[in-house]
Order: C-alpha cells, then sequence, then structure tokens
C-alpha cells in the first residue's frame, strides 16, 4: 500500500509528465527561432564588444566569454574538493604514513597497496616502506582520508586531471605520492617502490628521484 | 554439587568449580583478562567482578568458588558500572597506539571496550613511559606501555614451560613485564604467551607487521610436525587476490593452536608453529620429466601416461615385483588408502612407508621425536615401515621402477645409494610437494599437494584420528596424493576412484577395521580414537 505522500508524490510525477498540447502559433516554431537567434546575437556582439575592449585595456572588470582556457588557466576549486592523493611528510621528509592500513582496509575499490615496516623510533613504531594508489580503481571517496589517525593521506592537490595512455600510468608510487607531479609525464611508475626513511629524506631535496 | 542461580537461571555445577567456569555454563559469560583455565588463578584484572547476593561487595568470579544456593548477578548496574570502571583503570597508562598494534582486531580491550567501554575519558594526566618494542626472545617483541600486568605469561612460564624467563619488575603504575638481564625468553613454548596475551603487550616478532588479522581467514586443522598431532587453526591471508603486496603474496601468514582436551589443550611448540614456511616456499608447482640433464614441463597426462605404460608393460611382462612404492608417514590416511588400494588392484606387493629421516625433539609435554603427523594410521592401515629395504632393493638393481610418494629419499639415504638408485631403476617417479634431492634425481616429478591444501585425516600416537581441512587451494598444478593415484587407476582402467576425500574415508572405514565405525561426523572437531 503506498502512503499518501508517497500517493501525492505520484500525481505530481504523473502531471508533470503529461505534456501541454502546443498552440498554432507555437506550432508554427517561429518565436523559438526568433528567441534563439536574439540570445545568440547579444552574445555574440557582447562578447566582440568586449575582447575588443580588454584589447585596449577597457572593462577589464567585466570577463567575456565564460570559456576557460584550459590548460592554460585552470578552473578554482573548493578547497573541500576531493582531488588527487598526497601522503603527508613529517620535518625530516619521511612520511607521516604508520603503515596501520586502515585506508588499505577501509577503501570499497581496494586501489591502496601498503607494505609496512619497522620504524627506528620504537614511539612511531611502523612506517610504511612502500605505498601505492591505483588511481585507476579510485573511487574518490575520500575514505582513506577520515580514517587515517595520523592525517597522513590528503586529497587537496587540486590535481584533477588525471589522465594516461595505460593503465600503468594511472598508478601513483610512493615518490609520486609524497612530491606529487614529479613524475615527468608519461614516465612509468615504480610499482611497489620501497623507499627508506634515507630515501624520504634525500627526496625531500631533490624530489625528481 | 552445588547449585546456584545466575541471571535468573538455575545450574549445578561440580565441586570445585568457580563462579565464572559456572556463568559460562549458565550462558551469562562474565569477562576476563587475567583468568584462563590451563593456567593458575591470578585474580589481578578485576574484570570479571560479579554481584553475588549477600555479600556486601562486588566479588571476582574467577576465584570465588561456587557454593550452594549462591544467588549471582553478572548484569546488574552495579556490575556494569564496575566493569567500565575497571576497564577505564586498565587503559590509564594504555598507550591506545591501535593502529600500529598487531593485536588490533584480535584484542580483548577492544572488544570489551566495545561493549562497557566509558566512551567518555577523563584521564588527562601524563601517561607512564615505558619500553616498547623490546624483543624479548627470538620469537617475541614486547611492549610494555600496552601491558595490563594481567600476569597469564609469566604463570605460564612458571607453570606450563617451568622456565620462568618473564616476571614482573617494579612496582605501582611502574610495574611491567620483562626477562632479567641477560635472560631470553627462549623455550620450546615461547610463541604461546602471545596466544595468551589478551592485549598487544606481547606480539609475534613472525608475524610484525606481515598482515592485518582482519585480512586472516582460519580453517581448523592439525599441525604435521610430529606424531603428537596438535589440533591448529591455520591463518592465511584471504584477500590475497586484491592484495598481493600483503607479506609478498604468501598465502598462509600463522598457525595458532586450537583447544583440544585430549591432545594439546591450548598449547603448541614452536617448532610446530613456525613451520608454516613449507606450504608457501620451495614448492614443486609443476609437472616435469628429465630430459638429459635438465627437466621439462609437462602435463599430467603425458606423465600419468608415461607412468602407466611402464606400470602396464611390467605388468604383461609380470615382472610387477619389481616395482616399488615408497609411502610416506607424511600422508594423511586417505592418501595412504588411495594408494594401497590401487597397487592391490594392480598387484603389486612391494609398498612400505617411509617414516622421518632423523628423530626431532623429544619431551616430556608435546613435542614428540616421531617428527610424522601419521605413523600410527600407517600402521593402522597394515603397511610395511620397511622402506629402507625396499630402497636397497632398488639401489642392488632388484627393482625397474621405483614409486616415491612424499619422502624425500635422497635427503634420507644420501646422494651415493640415491645414484645407484637413479642409474639400475628404469623409471623413478618421485610425487612430493616440495624441491629437494628427490626431485631433483627423479626422473618423473609430479607435484603434490601439503597438508593445508586437502582435506585428509592423520592418526596421532594416541591413535586419535583428527581431521585436516583444506585451508588454500593447491598451489599450481599440485594435486592431493589421493587424487593423483586415482587418476594413475585411471589411466590403467583400474576401477578405483573417489569423489572428495571423505568418500575415500568412507571406503577406508567400512574395509579396515581399526577404522571400523570412524566417518568425517564422528571424528569432528576433536578426533577419534582408532579401535584397539
Amino acid at each position: 500500500m503506498p502512503t499518501p505522500l508517497s500517493n501525492e508524490l505520484l500525481h505530481r510525477l504523473r502531471d508533470a509528465r503529461r505534456r501541454r498540447p502546443l498552440t498554432w502559433w507555437e506550432r508554427t516554431y517561429l518565436p523559438s527561432i526568433g528567441l534563439g537567434l536574439w540570445v545568440t546575437s547579444v552574445h555574440f556582439w557582447r562578447n566582440l564588444f568586449l575582447h575588443i575592449a580588454h584589447r585596449v585595456g577597457a572593462f577589464r572588470n567585466f570577463p567575456a566569454s565564460v570559456t576557460i582556457q584550459y590548460p592554460d588557466q585552470q578552473r578554482a576549486t573548493s578547497p573541500r574538493l576531493r582531488t588527487r592523493h598526497r601522503l603527508m611528510q613529517r620535518d625530516d621528509g619521511t612520511p607521516r604514513c604508520v603503515g596501520c592500513m586502515l585506508c588499505e582496509t577501509v577503501c570499497p575499490a581496494k586501489c591502496i597497496y601498503i607494505t609496512p615496516a619497522e620504524h627506528p623510533d620504537p614511539n612511531i613504531e611502523k612506517v610504511a616502506k612502500s605505498f601505492d594508489i591505483d588511481l585507476g580503481k579510485c573511487v574518490y571517496c575520500g575514505y582513506c582520508v577520515e580514517v587515517c589517525p595520523e592525517d597522513a593521506i590528503r586529497m587537496d592537490t587540486q590535481r584533477h586531471d588525471i589522465a594516461a595512455t595505460s593503465r600503468d600510468g594511472m598508478w601513483l608510487d610512493m615518490t609520486e605520492l609524497l612530491h606529487p607531479g614529479s613524475r615527468k609525464p608519461g614516465a612509468p611508475p615504480k610499482k611497489y617502490v620501497q623507499l627508506s626513511l634515507d630515501d624520504c629524506r634525500r627526496l625531500k631535496d631533490a624530489p625528481q628521484a | 554439587m552445588p547449585t546456584l542461580t545466575i541471571d535468573g537461571k538455575t545450574v549445578t555445577v561440580p565441586d570445585g568449580t568457580t563462579v565464572l567456569q559456572a556463568c559460562e555454563q549458565a550462558g551469562s559469560p562474565v569477562p576476563f583478562y587475567c583468568y584462563h583455565p590451563g593456567l593458575s588463578i591470578a585474580g589481578n584484572c578485576r574484570i570479571c567482578l560479579v554481584e553475588i547476593e549477600k555479600t556486601p561487595k562486588l566479588q571476582i568470579s574467577c576465584y570465588t568458588p561456587a557454593a550452594e544456593g549462591m544467588v549471582v548477578h553478572t548484569t546488574s548496574d552495579k556490575v556494569l558500572k564496575a566493569r567500565q570502571d575497571v576497564l577505564e583503570f586498565l587503559l590509564i597508562n594504555h598507550p591506545l597506539d591501535c593502529p600500529v598494534c598487531d593485536q588490533a582486531g584480535e584484542c580483548w580491550l577492544q572488544d570489551y571496550y566495545m561493549n562497557y567501554g566509558l566512551y567518555n575519558p577523563k584521564f588527562d594526566e601524563a601517561k607512564v613511559k615505558k619500553p616498547k618494542a623490546v624483543p624479548v626472545g627470538p620469537t617475541v617483541m614486547l611492549d610494555a606501555e600496552r601491558c595490563i600486568l594481567c600476569s597469564r605469561c609469566v604463570r605460564f612460564c612458571d607453570e606450563i614451560t617451568k622456565t620462568g624467563e618473564l616476571g614482573i619488575f617494579n612496582r605501582g603504575d611502574h610495574s611491567e613485564i620483562g626477562v632479567a638481564p641477560g635472560i631470553e625468553l627462549k623455550n620450546d613454548y615461547s610463541g604461546c604467551v602471545v596466544d595468551i596475551c589478551p592485549v598487544g603487550a606481547l606480539t609475534d616478532r613472525d608475524f610484525r607487521f606481515k598482515c592485518r588479522v582482519w585480512y586472516l581467514n582460519s580453517t581448523k586443522s592439525v599441525c604435521p610436525g610430529c606424531s603428537m598431532g596438535c589440533n591448529i587453526e591455520i591463518h592465511d591471508n584471504r584477500e590475497r587476490t586484491q592484495r598481493p603486496h600483503v607479506a609478498t603474496g604468501a598465502r598462509v601468514m600463522r598457525l595458532k593452536p586450537r583447544y583440544n582436551a585430549e591432545v594439546n589443550r591450548w598449547w603448541m611448540c614452536d617448532t610446530g608453529r613456525y613451520a608454516y614456511t613449507a606450504i608457501d616456499e620451495q614448492r614443486l608447482t609443476t609437472v616435469q620429466q628429465r630430459n638429459g640433464q635438465g627437466y621439462q614441463i609437462s602435463t599430467w597426462n603425458d606423465a600419468l601416461d608415461t607412468l602407466a605404460s611402464t606400470l602396464r608393460r611390467l605388468r604383461d611382462a609380470r615382472q610387477l615385483d619389481r616395482v616399488g612404492i615408497i609411502l610416506s608417514t607424511q600422508m594423511t590416511n586417505e592418501d595412504l588408502y588411495a594408494a594401497k588400494r590401487v597397487a592391490q588392484a594392480l598387484g603389486i606387493r612391494n609398498l612400505a612407508v617411509q617414516g622421518p629421516a632423523r628423530p626431532g625433539k623429544h619431551d616430556d609435554f608435546l613435542m614428540k621425536a616421531d617428527t610424522s603427523p601419521n605413523t600410527r594410521g600407517a600402521q593402522a592401515l597394515g603397511l610395511s615401515l620397511d622402506a629402507a629395504g625396499l630402497f636397497g632393493r632398488a639401489a642392488r638393481g632388484e627393482l625397474s621402477l621405483l614409486y616415491v610418494c612424499g619422502p624425500d629419499v635422497v635427503d634420507t639415504y644420501g646422494r651415493s645409494v640415491a645414484d645407484q638408485v637413479q642409474q639400475s631403476v628404469e623409471l623413478f617417479v618421485y610425487q612430493g610437494s616440495n624441491v629437494g634431492g628427490s626431485s631433483q634425481a627423479a626422473g618423473l616429478v609430479l607435484p603434490a599437494a601439503v597438508y593445508a591444501e586437502k582435506d585428509g585425516t592423520f592418526t596421532n600416537d594416541q591413535g586419535r584420528v583428527q581431521r585436516i581441512r583444506q585451508a588454500v587451494a593447491p598451489l599450481g598444478e599440485s594435486k592431493p596424493d589421493w587424487k593423483i593415484w586415482t587418476e594413475l587407476a585411471a589411466h590403467l582402467d583400474v576401477p578405483v576412484s573417489y569423489a572428495d576425500a571423505s568418500a575415500v574415508f568412507a571406503e577406508l572405514a567400512s574395509r579396515e577395521p581399526a577404522f571400523q565405525g570412524l566417518s568425517y561426523e564422528v571424528i569432528g572437531d576433536a578426533g577419534a580414537l582408532l579401535k584397539a
């Protein structure tokens, strides 16, 4: 039995579907053509005027066309947007990650792969020696960020231009995660690359390892 | 036989039962840390407090004997408040480093906190710092901060192994578990302290950081390390298809003892505990045929054809006494029986079972010198244990076909005798699970599954038939031994075939007098004794 609320919803949906028959005047399509020409012309003349005005230094505060000249121009995104991951570092460049595998466990796409190792400081105890994310599988849910007890992984790089010509190109190895953008475009990832703490310290100074 | 009332239920328990045990019997289990059924009672963790009517204060149920007419409440407000307070107290100096703790997921602090936790901690003083990540022995790692001082491990070393390595040092909130300077926690059962530690204070160095426990799958099995037949659980990484990087793809992560009142109770030795690496390492995974000096990969069909045609030729020439089959006490009853059945059907009489190559360590607790799990089973099946004699005959050139199923005979009898055998026999078949001398000397290598990859039964030295269960699929091309035997039978048109291991056992039980009346249902988890 549908409840009264869902009954009302059903009626509204039915009414929304029922179209009003067009009048004779509307069926000639002349008003719609005229309206369309009007909208296009307004934009055309406005942009033509503004582009010329910008060339001579006038009307700078009024943007011309809404097209973003990507990739020279980047769209400003909200800082809360979940973008490509990065691994946070301690002051000396070693990962903040303690290899607890909580993100690996919670990840619904199972795209995080961590190998933990012993940390020389018994108060830290554990550290990730390899940390990989397969972006080809990632669903950008952000659970890994939420579950992290160390704030070691964030999705705030503002990088969302993720494109590759192979599945391997979608793979982020630990170097790339610690230093987003350090991998040259098209260069293959080092899958499961293991970084010692010294490697991480060295990478801090020269990320292009 | 006192009768008492627990949460409104009346139970009658034997004399000497504690209230805690009576509560378990009544179906109102009480939480506990320091109590362990296999150890003396310490009564120091205080979480098992219950309300007993007509006593002014709450009582620890683990040390209070059940008495006639007692009325016990385990879930009254007073008890629940006390549990919450005890947990708060136990966690005062606990570092709460669950994310990096290997015990997380099987930690009793976590479990009880979920049920009785305060969830609103009031403690804002500085925690007492204690040593962390201290290797106290070759197998055990100590984190003194996580310890709740239940003293189970201390009592284990004092009472079970009687080695007394561990102790509690210092006083008050500076108390900590440790070993005296110059002493190591190094005895044959040291891994057990990790099992009984309810928190993450004692963790296994071998398992350290290898795999999170929530990835593990558990299968009931029996340790194949010696004739004691300790009951175990095989813990394998069930997520290995999605997470191939965990422990570099190894399947079995660790073994844990499983309670069996008649065999090992709660314990197992370190030799058995860390012997699981043979399941994943140095395995034979392909059928191989010798080709000059090297080997070439073959298929099951071709290999069994080669073997069957040799057998058929010898049978037609009435030379079946020139065929020798050496089985192993490492094989299950099902494997041995299938081999025996096929050999009988063919008319091969030279069938012998090879025992362990050399005796292992022996003690009066769980370790037996016979380092194979099924010597009693081979005896009960009426098989000869004189494999040395049969191998000697092969070396003397009296055999044309030597079919070794399991034991690494080259390792046992030495390279020089093995060379003689290799030269004198026409075909040397090795069916086994791991790479060794025999697999490098044989003319035909058939990969067999290890105990963790098949169903079956072992018979321990008490004559107790116990089940092993398949925890992981056979690696590569390998197959259980009984299956290889039935496939060989099919190649020889011998009518011996079974659907699965339980079918083999059903026939075995109906034909072998010692196994009469047994079935997988009768054996169950605890095992069942052989007849006589």
